[in-house]
């Protein structure tokens, strides 16, 4: 099993250290063969698993100090369905990346750094203790800081490289302390050993026992990696990467890796109920919110991350009722369908010589085909079309949201069937503005207009075929189905206690019916406004004057944080701390002792005059001095 | 061999000092031959210190490798070494970076070549001194004489207000010893009034019974050394200058075993002469404080430095504040992980500085806002620069991750507060290495002065790859670092806080635990060197 995680680490070894001299065939084939042999490894340690988990321990880390802690992996349903996710995913993204990537300079570079993001990822999930999990954990943090920063020509993108790093590392902060709280608490910290532990312990439910508090510091960290409100910004400024690198790992896997370390940690959320609550509404607020920004943004891959943010924050949710089975299905889904759109998006910019924004598109639905039809695909699976993959996962989370016994679930659902409306709203504006109507592109442009190579289709296609059928495994048992994909990861996750009323049948069928409708219904405004009436856009533009420009300036958070945060940060380091106190005041006061002697000693070589009528004079001074204090003292 | 197994801490002390004196007869014009006889006195140094890892039994409580010879028998003054976990660790580390530092000088050096190897030599001797002996007498001797080198290294080789600086590193660095010398001498006569034996001996003077009143005083005459050695926020602010000032070779030495010193005090003296004062709330408030504020403050100030040096000189502020919360948590998490974080800092910010000074030799300055782009000219130099900054800002399966994390958990187990205070110092880390980062190796190649940079030569490569390695070693097997301090770290615990292992039975240190531990590895070799320490003993009581 542990030749998983280790043949994409070979790869990003052989091409780091070697592959300058090899030709991009030699570079592509070493970190394609990598990835596949993994991805061939994981599927077969997926069917052997059958029932059973696995736990492989090879050889203790740390383990002298007052701590132990093993280089473990485990392999149950949860970690399998990962592995294949990243090994699947990363493979053909990797295919399509031999296609983008030629021509740029150093490829094996960006091979190397993407065969170690997929090591780490890999290493994140199949971990058997929470500090293992944390090195991958760590490691996708810095190679999707290199690989935004790959573009080393581009200051912006070196920023947004760094700006990710840090925000996600703000929430790392409360990770950290929850890994040692979760240590303080179970003096362990390998799951086998923490999660029947903490089946035992007491339901917290005035929310000051210890479970909440893991539960909530887990969640820090799951808010920076998954983006999701108030450190979701930046996911958006991080797609100044390269396409393949957004598509993989800022969308399909790492970002996942929040909605990961909560369905890992289910036997402590159910225990946990207020910290399932937070969870819950976050995830919720966050669908909302960044589907609301996703509607006005113009760059293609804008558009993208905030619906990546938006539908973490659904996961996220079903997360937070309970229903951590149908977040791993949205997470499963949404890897193939979100994947695919953002691979759909580069093929559209190499198509139109690197331009993103749409609003400079138009009419491309004929000129390439192949991207069009596959984007097609992908965009029907994100509203939630039936029988799209999009569709089984989604409403498996409204219906779980809607059932859910933790109060308000009844509010969370219409604000997640308002966030699927907007979905569709800005999806379709996005594929109606690119694909359809005129094009309004530079005519230069236009002419060179053309289909991506094979090497870059394949992958799509393969992919609009798994956004397609990608979610039958969880056919609902109300249409007839089975949902054997929750079936399958019981084992590994924990429910909360008679969470869910069985709800009717007749219900589901008629909230499906609705969720539906609500789609239906986006895509038909999306249809009106951008396409078949443009001049209507612009009128309710103007009309709606300030929430236009508060959805257009992004809430204005990025200012918001920048004079919160950023500049006191800055302007207190350098004036205050650093000018004023360090080197005025303590330095200052270093100096001035040293001053002070030396003006001391200066004052004090006057009296060593060498002349001696002033030393008889000291001398008389001096015993004069004396007598009178030898009187004072005797009288 | 046997002769050398017993007098190995004496060569290991004296090949630089034989070093140096064979370069003063060395001819001044043959530049080579004296860079050649240093680099390969360094080297032998280091050679012969490789064995001490080898023969030194973790099991074993007491000092090892213990060599005796009367000095000044009308004061008690021995000529007295020995080690245990905490100076192995520390004597490795000297002797590594010592080479490292005198191999990177090869060609940044070119004036009065033969008097800066000699006063390297010179350092080298005194740092090792400083952590073998046994002795206090010896031991001041040593941390003055140690003093002499390291100001004319800045003082003569240095930048442009290298003798500001140097002055400065100087008299701070006096004003400490000589307190400190006020609380050897107090804790000698205090010694002599209740046993009769007039002794410097550092053994004896760990099991004394001291008023807790005498005891603070004492307490805070060392204090104010070594904590202007660590530096401990607000003394700290000799070591911008110093580090800036320095060549990289100082501040290598500087930054990687001198501000050790500070730490080793605290944990060699400070915590088992005077536990009461140690334990005493006021003090460990008092130094948890002034941790929090070196931690948190040092990332400040070291994000906003436009001077690279600079910045990584402010970067050790904060990363020794780790170092002193660990061991002022008074628990074995704490100060374990403090011990060997000890080691990665001087892994890491060694290595920061080499970074620093190769592209100074290059470019001549350390003008953050005079790079950008490096990457695309020195990829190799990338690499390394980026493993080390990761190293540095505590990234899982390096070195500062194992030791930032252990402190993290003593410091916990304290006061939830202290642990969250210190992770944002982490943050920090990340925050000011990465900006570093970019605005150094990413972006557009715009300054014409940067386009024919020349990557790394081998030499430049070999003093950092040894540091990588020890980096990946630390952090994914540090097991034998953390078997090594168990010893140690226990006996601390005991005069520290007694009854902590009664209510910890399972933690690090515990007896029982290291009961446990010793039987299943008593081997063949573990006994033979039972029964050599035995020898060595009885030999050194006779």
């Amino acid at each position: 099993m542990w030749l998983i995680p280790i043949l994409p680490l070979l790869g990003a070894a052989l091409n780091g250290l070697w592959g300058k001299r090899l030709p991009l065939r030699g570079i592509a084939a070493i970190a394609v063969g990598a990835v596949a042999c993994s991805f061939l490894l994981a599927l077969i340690a997926c069917l052997s698993l059958g029932d059973a988990t696995r736990m492989e321990v090879y050889f203790p880390w740390i383990a002298g100090a007052d701590f132990q802690v093993d280089f473990n992996l485990y392999l149950d349903p949860l970690s399998a369905v990962m592995s294949l996710i990243v090994t699947g995913v990363g493979l053909l993204i990797h295919i399509y990346s031999i296609g983008y990537m030629s021509g740029e300079k150093g490829v094996h570079r960006f091979f190397a750094y993407m065969n170690l993001f997929l090591f780490f990822m890999l290493t994140l999930v199949l971990a058997g203790n929470y500090l293992l999990l944390l090195v991958g954990w760590e490691g996708v943090g810095l190679c999707s800081y290199l690989l935004i920063g790959y573009y080393f020509r581009r200051e912006d993108a070196a920023d947004a490289g760094k700006k990710a790093f840090i925000v996600t590392r703000l929430g790392d902060l409360g990770f950290l302390i929850g890994l040692i709280l979760l240590y303080t608490t179970f003096g362990s910290l390998d799951y086998l050993v923490i999660f029947p532990e903490a089946a035992q312990f007491p339901v917290d439910s005035d929310g000051s026992g210890t479970l909440t508090l893991i539960g909530l510091l887990l969640l820090a960290g799951a808010v920076g990696k998954s983006a999701q409100i108030p450190l979701y910004v930046w996911l958006p400024d991080a797609m100044l990467g390269p396409t393949p690198v957004s598509a993989l790992i800022h969308a399909a896997t790492m970002v996942t890796a929040g909605v990961y370390i909560i369905a890992r940690s289910s036997p402590i959320y159910v225990q946990a109920p207020e910290a399932l609550m937070v969870v819950a509404v976050i995830g919720c607020i966050t669908a909302l919110y960044a589907a609301t920004i996703g509607i006005l943004q113009t760059d293609i891959k804008r558009i993208l991350a905030y619906s990546t943010i938006s539908q973490l924050g659904y996961m996220v949710m079903a997360c937070g009722v309970g229903a951590f089975g149908a977040a791993v299905f949205h997470l499963m889904t949404h890897a193939f369908f979100k994947a695919l759109l953002f691979l759909g998006a580069g093929s559209v910019i190499h198509a139109m010589g690197g331009e993103q924004d749409i609003r400079k598109m138009g009419g491309l639905r004929k000129k390439i085909p192949v991207t069009f039809w596959t984007f097609l695909f992908a965009s029907l699976a994100l509203i939630g079309a039936f029988p799209f993959a999009g569709f089984f996962s989604k409403d498996e989370i409204l219906w779980r949201t809607f059932t859910s016994s933790t109060g308000g679930g009844r509010l969370l659902w219409v604000l997640a069937l308002l966030t699927a409306g907007l979905t569709a709203v800005y999806i379709g504006r996005l594929v109606f503005l690119t694909f359809f109507g005129e094009s309004r592109a530079d005519p230069e442009v236009a002419s060179h207009i053309h289909e991506s190579p094979k090497v870059m289709t394949i992958p799509l296609i393969v992919l609009a075929v798994l956004s397609l059928i990608g979610g039958w495994i969880g056919w609902p048992r109300f249409l007839g189905g089975s949902n054997h994909f929750e079936r399958w990861l019981e084992p590994a996750l924990a429910a909360p206690a008679a969470a869910h009323a069985a709800g009717e049948e007749s219900l589901e069928f008629l909230l499906m019916g609705l969720s539906l409708a609500v789609a239906a219904l986006g895509v038909y405004i999306a249809y009106y406004l951008f396409l078949k009436r443009r001049e209507a856009a612009d009128r309710l533009a103007q009309a709606s004057g300030g929430i236009y420009r508060l959805l257009l300036n992004k809430y204005y958070v990025d200012e918001i944080y920048r004079f919160l945060f950023v500049k006191p940060l800055v302007m207190g380091s350098t004036e205050v701390l650093w000018k004023t106190l360090d080197v005025g005041a303590i330095d200052g006061a270093v100096n001035l002792a040293a001053r002070t002697t030396r003006s001391l000693g200066n004052a004090l070589r006057k009296i060593q005059s060498g002349n001696i009528r002033s030393y008889a004079g000291w001398v008389v001074l001096g015993a004069l001095l004396l007598i009178g204090f030898m009187v004072t003292a005797a009288s | 061999m046997t002769w050398i197994h017993d007098h190995i801490l004496t060569v290991v002390l004296f090949i630089p000092l034989a070093g140096a004196i064979l370069i003063m007869f060395l001819p001044k014009e043959n530049k080579n031959g004296v860079r050649w006889a240093a680099n390969l006195t360094a080297f032998l140094g280091f050679l012969v210190s490789v064995p001490l890892f080898f023969w030194f039994d973790s099991s074993v409580g007491e000092f090892q490798f213990v060599e005796k010879v009367e000095w000044i028998p009308s004061i008690g003054a021995n000529y007295s070494l020995g080690l245990d976990g905490i100076s192995l660790l520390l004597v490795l580390l000297t002797t590594i970076l010592g080479f490292i530092a005198i191999l990177s000088s090869w060609t940044s050096i070119n004036e009065r070549l033969k008097e800066y190897y000699v006063f390297l030599l010179l350092l080298q001797t005194g740092m090792l001194g400083v952590f073998m002996t046994l002795d206090f007498f010896l031991f001041y001797v040593f941390w003055e004489v140690m003093l002499v080198p390291m100001y004319f290294l800045i003082g003569i080789w240095g930048g442009a207000r290298k003798l500001y600086a140097a002055i400065k590193f100087f008299l701070y660095t006096l004003v400490g010893s000589v307190l400190m010398l006020l609380g050897i001498l107090a804790l000698y006569f205090i010694n002599r009034s209740q046993t009769g034996v007039a002794t410097f001996d550092i053994v004896a003077l760990q099991n004394l019974n001291i008023p807790v009143n005498l005891q603070l005083w004492i307490f805070f005459a060392f204090f104010v050394a070594f904590a202007i050695k660590v530096p401990m926020f607000p003394f700290h602010t000799w070591l911008p200058d110093a580090h800036v000032e320095a060549p990289t070779a100082g501040s290598v030495i500087l930054a990687g075993v001198l501000l050790k010193m500070g730490t080793y005090g605290f944990v060699r003296f400070s915590l088992p002469m005077l536990p009461d004062a140690s334990s005493h709330p006021m003090v460990v408030n008092l130094m948890i404080t002034l941790s929090l504020i070196a931690i948190i403050y040092g990332g400040l100030v070291s994000l906003m430095q436009k001077d690279w040096k600079k910045l990584v000189a402010y970067s050790s502020v904060s990363h020794m504040g780790f170092i002193t919360l660990g061991i002022f948590t008074l628990n074995p998490n704490g100060l374990s992980g403090g011990i060997l974080q000890q080691i990665n800092h001087g892994i890491s910010t060694g290595a920061l500085f080499l970074i620093v000074g190769i592209i100074y030799e290059r470019r001549h300055t350390r003008e953050i806002s005079e790079f950008g782009g490096l990457s695309n000219v020195m990829p190799v130099y990338a690499t390394m620069f980026l493993i080390v900054a990761m190293s540095s800002l505590g990234l899982p399966t390096l070195n500062g991750f194992i030791g930032e994390f252990v402190i993290l958990q003593g410091a916990f187990e304290e006061n939830w507060v202290w642990a969250a205070l210190a992770v944002t110092g982490i943050i920090l880390a990340a925050a000011y290495l990465l900006w570093l980062y970019q605005r150094t190796m990413f972006g557009p190649l715009d300054n014409p002065k940067n386009k024919n940079l020349k990557d790394l030569n081998f030499r430049e490569m070999m003093t950092l790859v040894p540091l990588i390695i020890l980096a990946f070693w630390i952090g994914l097997y540090p097991k034998p670092f953390f078997r090594i301090l168990e010893q140690p770290v226990q006996k601390i615990m005991e005069r520290v806080r007694p009854a902590y292992y009664a209510a910890h039975p399972d933690a690090f240190g515990a007896p029982a635990r290291l009961n446990a531990a010793a039987q299943p590895s008593a081997s063949l070799e573990t006994e033979a060197a039972a029964v050599r320490s035995a020898e060595k003993r009885a030999g050194a009581s006779r």
